[in-house]
């Protein structure tokens, strides 16, 4: 029976309502449902992972007559337990927006005009190869996602690092995790959380820290209010810089000034100290105490540099450093209160109390994000929780795949899917595995994602290839990086599903296949690989972005590293890329047990998944027969760093006196290119808006609703007031949230960033605001 | 012209009767559930207007306690 979009629509309304009840009451039957609905009745439900965020909820897709038609939740997932978001119960209808990007378009005479597919594919192979041929290797690059499968960037690295020799591959998620990384990196000499989802069944303290999870991380934060209702002794500590949802739901808000939460760990960890609330057992055996530089810049020239120098310290120094933030001294820097400060460092200094830490964007998109990271690993250290269920400080992801995909595979300048191209033997394994002359794999890395767009603004950058992202609504200080890519001889190609204002900018576009139009995995925040199979057909002449490469490095002659074949070509190179995680400290589940499960989290040894990494009781990579091992580091040790506190890079004063913030809402997911094409969710949050304090708002003379012009060295926006919305920022700051590309934020933000994790700080910098 | 699904809740031993008042509105489909007492409710308006209007009748029914939104369009 042939459908028309009307009757389509309605069918997908009463599927979604159905599926609705099935979550709410398990077992309910709905015997009328064909008759309404005009067609047999037959649903089949197949599992994927949630397009949109780093939880990695599972979810049971819907589809009839081989359409998607309806979202629920997955019982069987242990993330979610068969809840989901609410962008996740229409995350379907992203999949039917009515601009959809079908066919391929190519730039002619400044038009864009549409072409088959592989003509411009055709087009891509010849401009990457020009330019490589007249400007050098390292004058092509690649940039992708996040929201990149696991296998889209494992081809993007194997043709550019593995076969062009270029290390320009960069991600968007070092706009949002890379100081995770780092601080990962730095403190126990390996990536990713050591707990899991699970801890939030054990704790019974949950500290935010600048991070709005109600909004965010919706399904956890669920799960944090539902054992807060089911257990009498947990509670919930939301540190943040304006009151949010998250801030409604919480026992207590502590509220800090941006920047400051530096000074406020610092004096935590001082409060344990001085309150004799130390591990010593713990800390005896496995912990190591270290300094690095300071007063390390900001990155806002071009060519910045930066190398930190590890020292090591004992624990008389450590403490020593930590005299200047006592609990007073930091009071008058951050505007937390004393008393405040104690009340937080006697929860995780309270041996009888479990603590797991929460943090996102808050914390990584922090100038000094990779010190904050450190910071909060040394409370958790201090005082020996972590590793233990319930005992966790636990760094969220943005991103579906951010860890799977960049963090794992490593889609980043410097890495490899092993290691780092740096180091010879992780160069030699790789060559290795993908068949190609070690020669080929530059030891050198080249542009971290700021770096890699100033690069295209200089021109030594001239061809670009965008996938699954939308930089021309997220890098900050967006003007130049805009106008950069603009310039005449510069290449812009786009992959993508929609419209969006990078495409705007691009001589190609390629239509992409999205999410469950092809097959893929994703890899979540806890350490958890998920696979899903192709559900649905793409539409029109759109292609999975991992064929798309594989189309283009066959033209440039890379046959041979790219031979698999449409029918499994996913499960093949899953399989190759496998091998690179061998050993238990890494080890991934093979692609037959994986395509069965709702997930799996790795490290995965003898068919078992390891919930707890560092204690032998759960992870099979222990091996010193201690009660702990923190292998990641060569002195088997988990490292506390003296970090002090350093100002933000751009700070109000008399010019430019308030602090912007930008961020999310719940209803968008990033810049708004899916969500916003979801009319429940659009018409949630149709535009952007620009959250005041009220005794700004009336300084300034303005009412909800009203036109604000925010303004600062970079540039200037027009935007509608908000005022005690959904959040209320202190007085002197201002948020925006950057979903809306009718109101581009980043025209605004500084780029500025961490100069060890590179990753830009968008919640902090000056603006002066006028009534418009 | 907007389509909203809805799961709507009678009141107390009135699912029958929403049914019956549900099936007498113009613009309205159902689905009873067979085995709770909840009913699917799709509604196709063709425009604003109708909408409010049906809005406001579903407001009135007696038999209504409460309806949760599940699904949403509007191409305006």
């Amino acid at each position: 029976m042939k459908l028309d979009r009307r009757q389509f629509i309605q069918r997908a309304a009463a599927t979604s309502a159905v599926a609705t009840a099935g979550a709410m009451f398990p077992g309910i039957s709905f015997g009328d449902w064909p008759k309404l609905t005009g067609n047999s009745g037959m649903v089949s439900w197949q599992k994927a992972p949630c397009r949109f965020c780093g939880t990695g909820c599972g979810v049971l897709v819907g589809v009839s007559d081989g359409k998607a038609v309806a979202v629920k939740g997955d019982p069987n997932c242990s993330v979610n337990k068969g809840l989901c978001c609410m962008k996740g119960y229409h995350s379907v209808q992203a999949l039917y927006g009515s601009d959809r990007l079908k066919k391929a378009q190519v730039r002619k005479n400044g038009q864009m005009v549409e072409v088959p597919i592989q003509e411009a594919l055709d087009l891509v192979a010849e401009k990457l190869q020009q330019t490589k041929d007249k400007h050098g290797k390292d004058s092509v690059a690649i940039y992708g996602s996040g929201q990149w499968t696991i296998p889209d960037g494992y081809v993007a690295s194997k043709l550019f690092k593995g076969c062009l020799g270029t290390n320009n591959v960069e991600a968007n998620a070092r706009l949002c995790m890379a100081s995770a990384v780092t601080g990962f990196m730095t403190s126990f000499g390996i990536d990713e959380p050591m707990g899991c989802y699970e801890d939030m069944d054990h704790a019974n303290v949950f500290i935010t820290w600048g991070n709005n999870m109600a909004e965010m991380h919706p399904v956890l934060f669920s799960r944090m209010l539902a054992n807060r209702k089911r257990r009498t002794n947990v509670q919930i500590i939301d540190f943040a810089t304006r009151m949010t949802r998250t801030s409604q739901a919480a026992d207590k808000s502590i509220f800090f000034k941006p920047q400051t939460d530096l000074a406020v760990a610092n004096a935590i960890c001082y409060e344990i100290i001085a309150n004799d609330w130390v591990n010593w057992n713990f800390v005896g055996e496995h912990v190591s105490f270290h300094k690095g530089k300071t007063n390390i810049g900001y990155g806002t020239e071009d060519h910045f540099a930066f190398t930190d120098k590890a020292e090591s310290i004992d624990f008389e120094e450590f403490k020593t450093f930590l005299a200047d933030y006592t609990p007073e001294k930091v009071e008058k820097i951050s505007g937390v209160s004393a008393k405040d400060i104690k009340y937080m460092a006697a929860l995780y200094g309270d041996p009888s109390v479990k603590v797991t830490s929460f943090w996102c964007m808050g914390m990584n998109q922090h100038t000094r994000g990779t010190w904050i990271n450190n910071l909060v690993y040394n409370i958790h250290l201090l005082t020996g929780k972590i590793s233990t269920p319930g005992n966790s400080p636990f760094s969220l992801t943005g991103q579906p795949s951010a860890c799977g995909t960049v963090r794992e595979v490593g889609t980043l300048t410097h890495k490899l899917p092993h290691g780092v191209v740096m180091k010879e033997a992780h160069r030699k394994m790789a060559a290795e595995i993908w068949e190609v002359p070690v020669e080929n794999i530059d030891p050198k890395p080249t542009y971290h994602t700021v770096e890699m767009f100033r690069a295209l603004d200089r021109g030594d950058i001239k061809f670009i290839w965008i996938q699954v992202t939308n930089p021309m609504v997220t890098m900050p200080n967006l003007k130049r990086y805009r106008d950069g890519a603009l310039k005449d001889d510069r290449f812009v190609v786009v992959s993508d599903v929609y419209p969006t204002p990078t495409t705007d900018i691009a001589d190609v576009i390629l239509p992409a296949a999205m999410w469950i139009e092809q097959e893929g995995m994703f890899g979540n925040s806890e350490r958890r690989t998920q696979h899903f199979a192709q559900i649905v057909d793409p539409p029109g002449d759109a292609m999975s972005d991992t064929w798309q490469i594989i189309e283009v490095a066959r033209r440039l002659g890379f046959e041979k590293q790219f031979p698999w074949s449409e029918k499994d070509y996913i499960e093949k190179i899953w399989e190759e890329y496998r091998r690179f995680h061998s050993g238990p400290k890494h080890e991934m589940a093979p692609y037959s047990v994986l395509s069965e499960r709702s997930g799996v989290q790795w490290p995965f040894v003898n068919g078992k998944e390891t919930r707890w990494r560092f204690n032998p009781k759960y992870d099979p990579a222990c091996t010193n027969g201690k009660d702990f091992d923190f292998y990641g580091k060569k002195d088997n040790r988990a490292w506390i760093w003296a970090r002090p506190y350093e100002p933000a890079a751009e700070s109000p004063d008399s010019e430019y006196p308030f602090w912007l913030n930008t961020g999310r809402v719940i209803e968008h997911w990033h810049t708004g290119s899916m969500t916003r094409r979801v009319p429940v969710l659009h018409n949630a949050v149709p535009s952007s808006y620009v959250e005041l304090h009220p005794e700004d708002a009336a300084e300034l003379g303005v009412v909800n609703g009203e036109k604000v012009k925010i303004i600062s060295r970079r540039g200037e926006i027009i935007m509608p007031a908000q005022i005690n919305g959904r959040g209320v920022p202190p007085q002197g700051m201002v948020f925006v949230p950057f979903f809306d590309e009718s109101y581009l934020i980043n025209e605004v933000t500084l780029d500025a960033f961490c100069p060890i994790s590179k990753q830009p700080d968008y919640k902090k910098c000056a603006v002066r605001l006028e009534k418009a | 012209m907007p389509i909203f699904s809805y799961l709507a809740t009678p009141k107390d031993g009135a699912k029958d009767r929403l049914c019956a008042d549900l099936t007498a509105l113009a613009y309205c489909q159902i689905i009873p559930a067979d085995n709770h007492d909840v009913i699917v409710l799709v509604t196709d308006t063709p425009n604003e207007t109708t909408e409010e209007a049906l809005q406001e009748s579903l407001k009135n029914l007696q038999s209504l306690q409460s309806l949760d939104l599940a699904f949403g369009y509007d191409e305006n």
